[in-house]
């Protein structure tokens, strides 16, 4: 069985942690206890209605605002597949936690009030699920109850969301008219809209192919860590710990070093101590080189007939994230791309993204809290990177500054 | 006393690495994949801080660990300690699995004791019914901490155990004072774990953030490791009180409503002796034990936990305080 991750993204209202909590319900995982303890806080508030919303706002404050701060995590499982759900915060104020979950996502639901149609979080959440790659979108036009489950509204907001999804760059797109309150297409086809002849969300999320979405042709491997036991029988064990971030490298594979260009092959892989003659995308393997060179945490090993970019001059999309300092041309951070971490400074701003109307801004100073750019930068040391709509893992780095630690912006290279 | 369980603790195939032949790892599996990336986060550990620790507690959590992390380091040791903060209330199958543990897989094990804590700083311990340590283990946990300078601590944590759980970041940054603000998380994104920190600061880090109740169950039988013998069934004197069974020893304040009852049951969590209650059961091994859980209707907290029963923010608040 193999798993899927996909995060829920919508407006405040939209009701998305009422679809989690939906999904769940009618996959019968909701546990008899946890029933209990949201039928006991939905009657301590309200009206008594069980609040499915309540499964997934965890924090003390997100129960009193009845808003999603940050991601919450939910796991659940039907016969043919296993989920975990990432539910974002639709609030503008807290998109960086929406970047955090769609950064790992397979799958995007971006749900849509049926009484409003395409709104302003809509094409925001569109362009950050198109930006950070996300390979499947399923639209839920949700609320379709309210709106007397009409086919003409349905069609109307669905013409509305392709036109848009034209400017993006979205593979795989799906338009299901639901209700969540009431459980129509979710789990089960509703019969209040028998015109709708598509597939059900919970269908959707289940056949999707997520095999195919990974990135299995271009070898990389990040050093993390080097194994040295240097005891009496392993004296000259040298073992180089990490993992495939994409493709895949066998015993015998000439391979190059990056970012010193170094040529080896290699001797031996192993797993859990173990010897194997293949490791593929997203394994965590030990690799024992040939040659004696001088490799450590940050280098890359990678097919030496398949090479990455090597550079130290980058351009990337970032989404900002720090609250207290804006990013400006000339400033100074640390980069982390893959297990290197390196100095380096923005030397310019390209342009701004709009993020309601996806309009370039051209002549901007600055970027403050949830601004989307693509900024120009130089590395202090060259990095081995692969385009990010090309290699998600491969293509992604964070900026951390280097004063308070925090991670204050995320990047897509290009 | 209990009766004495006769099952022998063996930590042979929990620290013997080498039956993995059977297994098809060429198969996309989410086990495998839940484990690479567990594996995966043990590594940016010992890749990026100074003096990591991994919290052991004798629990089925923390014994997953000390798996991925063998794994993760083999054929070298675990480069990290074992950590185990002893409330002095655990079971004595979960300790005595633990320094076996500890010693077969040729890692240092640190214990620090919630009693000294407790007389150090004369902490006032709770009482009356329902009273336990389990809050206390802040204190210890956090001078331990500060003892050793360790700058990260791993631990068994799981997102779908509680929903304060469920919001925390696989690199969970704590302050000076060990707290989690939990709105003021770092963002984390894709693989890229960020541990810079200042010092007196603290990371916790949390491997199986991903992994379920199940995930753990199955991921044990698939490595083949034994459990300690309190996780199957066996006869065991017990308290029932409010529909629970907790353990009969001395270290549980009595009820004048309590009732004395011996039955056979089985421990789904193995924490504190006073907040982790047993569940009736005849599952003696491995796979009944799954079976049971696959089609039980209650989770595993809810099941087991008297500590989070309290208020609905319970794990929060003591997270902001700075527990696990």
């Amino acid at each position: 069985m193999d798993l899927l991750r996909f995060i829920t993204a919508g407006s405040v209202d939209d009701g998305k942690s009422t679809l989690i909590g939906r999904l769940l319900f009618d996959t019968k995982n909701i546990l008899a206890d946890q029933m209990e303890a949201i039928e006991r806080a939905s009657k301590s508030r309200n009206d008594g209605e069980i609040d499915l919303a309540l499964l997934t706002d965890g924090l003390r404050s997100e129960r009193e605002q009845g808003i999603t701060i940050d991601v919450a995590y939910k796991y659940f499982q039907t016969p043919n597949r296993k989920f975990i759900s990432i539910d974002a915060p639709g609030h503008i104020q807290y998109t960086r936690n929406m970047v955090t979950g769609a950064s790992n996502a397979d799958l995007a639901i971006i749900l849509v009030d049926a009484r409003h149609g395409v709104a302003e979080q809509t094409r925001r959440h569109s362009l950050i699920a198109s930006m950070l790659g996300i390979p499947h979108v399923v639209v839920a036009i949700n609320k379709m109850d309210l709106v007397g489950n009409s086919e003409d509204a349905f069609l109307e907001i669905a013409k509305t969301y392709q036109d848009l999804a034209l400017k993006l760059n979205i593979k795989d797109l799906t338009i299901i008219p639901v209700s969540a309150l009431n459980g129509d297409n979710i789990v089960d086809r509703s019969k209040n809209m028998p015109w709708y002849t598509g597939e059900t969300l919970l269908s959707v999320l289940e056949n999707v192919n997520v095999l195919k979405d990974k990135n299995t042709t271009d070898g990389r491997f990040s050093v993390q860590y080097v194994i040295r036991p240097q005891t009496e029988e392993l004296h000259d064990y040298r073992g180089y710990a990490g993992r495939l971030q994409s493709g895949s490298l066998r015993k015998g594979e000439a391979v190059k070093i990056l970012p010193s260009g170094t040529e080896s092959k290699i001797a031996r892989i192993e797993f859990g101590g173990q010897e194997i003659i293949e490791a593929g995308v997203f394994e965590s393997v030990t690799i024992l080189l040939e040659d004696d060179v001088d490799i450590s945490r940050g280098d890359m090993i990678v097919s030496v007939d398949n090479s990455p970019i090597v550079s130290q001059d980058i351009e990337a999309l970032v989404c900002w994230m720090d609250d207290r300092k804006t990013l400006k041309a000339g400033d100074k951070y640390l980069l982390q791309h893959g297990t290197a971490r390196t100095k380096c400074s923005v030397r310019s701003i390209e342009y701004q993204i709009d993020i309601n109307s996806y309009e370039k801004l051209d002549e901007v100073e600055s970027l403050k809290l949830n601004d989307v750019a693509r900024i120009v930068l130089r590395t202090a040391q060259p990095i081995a990177y692969d385009p990010y709509q090309q290699n998600r893992a491969n293509g992604a780095a964070i900026l951390i500054d280097e004063t308070s630690n925090v991670t204050v912006g995320a990047c897509m290279v290009e | 006393m209990s009766n004495e369980v006769s099952m022998s603790i063996s930590v042979k195939e929990a620290s013997d690495l080498s039956d993995q032949g059977n297994i098809d790892r060429r198969k996309p599996d989410y086990l495998d994949q839940l484990e690479a990336e567990a594996i995966y986060i043990m590594r940016e550990v010992a890749g990026q801080f100074e003096r990591p620790a991994l919290l052991f507690s004798g629990g089925k959590d923390s014994i997953t660990l000390v798996r991925l992390a063998q794994k993760a380091f083999a054929p070298g040791k675990i480069p990290f300690p074992l950590v185990h903060i002893d409330t002095g209330h655990n079971f004595v199958e979960a300790t005595d699995y633990r320094d076996m543990l500890a010693e077969k897989t040729g890692s240092k094990l640190i214990v620090r004791y919630v009693e000294d804590t407790i007389k150090a700083k004369n902490l006032k311990e709770p009482t009356g019914k329902n009273a336990s340590r389990n809050w206390l283990q802040t204190f210890t946990l956090l001078d331990t901490i500060e003892e050793f300078g360790f700058d990260a601590c791993i631990g068994g944590a799981r997102r779908d155990e509680e929903k304060a759980r469920a919001k925390e970041r696989i690199f969970s940054f704590r302050d000076e004072f060990g707290q989690w603000d939990p709105k003021r998380q770092r963002p984390e994104l894709w693989n890229l774990f960020n541990g810079r920190i200042h010092k007196g600061e603290n990371v916790r880090v949390f491997p199986i953030s991903n992994w379920t109740e199940l995930d753990v169950w199955a991921y044990l039988q698939r490595e083949g490791i034994t459990l300690p013998s309190i996780y199957f069934a066996h006869e065991r004197e017990c308290i029932l009180r409010d529909g629970r069974l907790l353990y009969n020893t001395p270290v549980i304040e009595k009820d004048p409503d309590d009732q004395i009852v011996t039955r056979q049951v089985r421990f789904r969590t193995v924490g504190d002796m006073t907040c982790t209650a047993a569940v009736e059961s005849s599952a003696a091994t491995l796979e009944e034990v799954i079976a049971e859980i696959t089609v039980s209707r209650i989770s595993e907290r809810g099941e087991t936990r008297i500590d989070d029963q309290q208020t609905e923010a319970a794990m929060e608040d003591r997270k902001k305080g700075g527990y696990f």
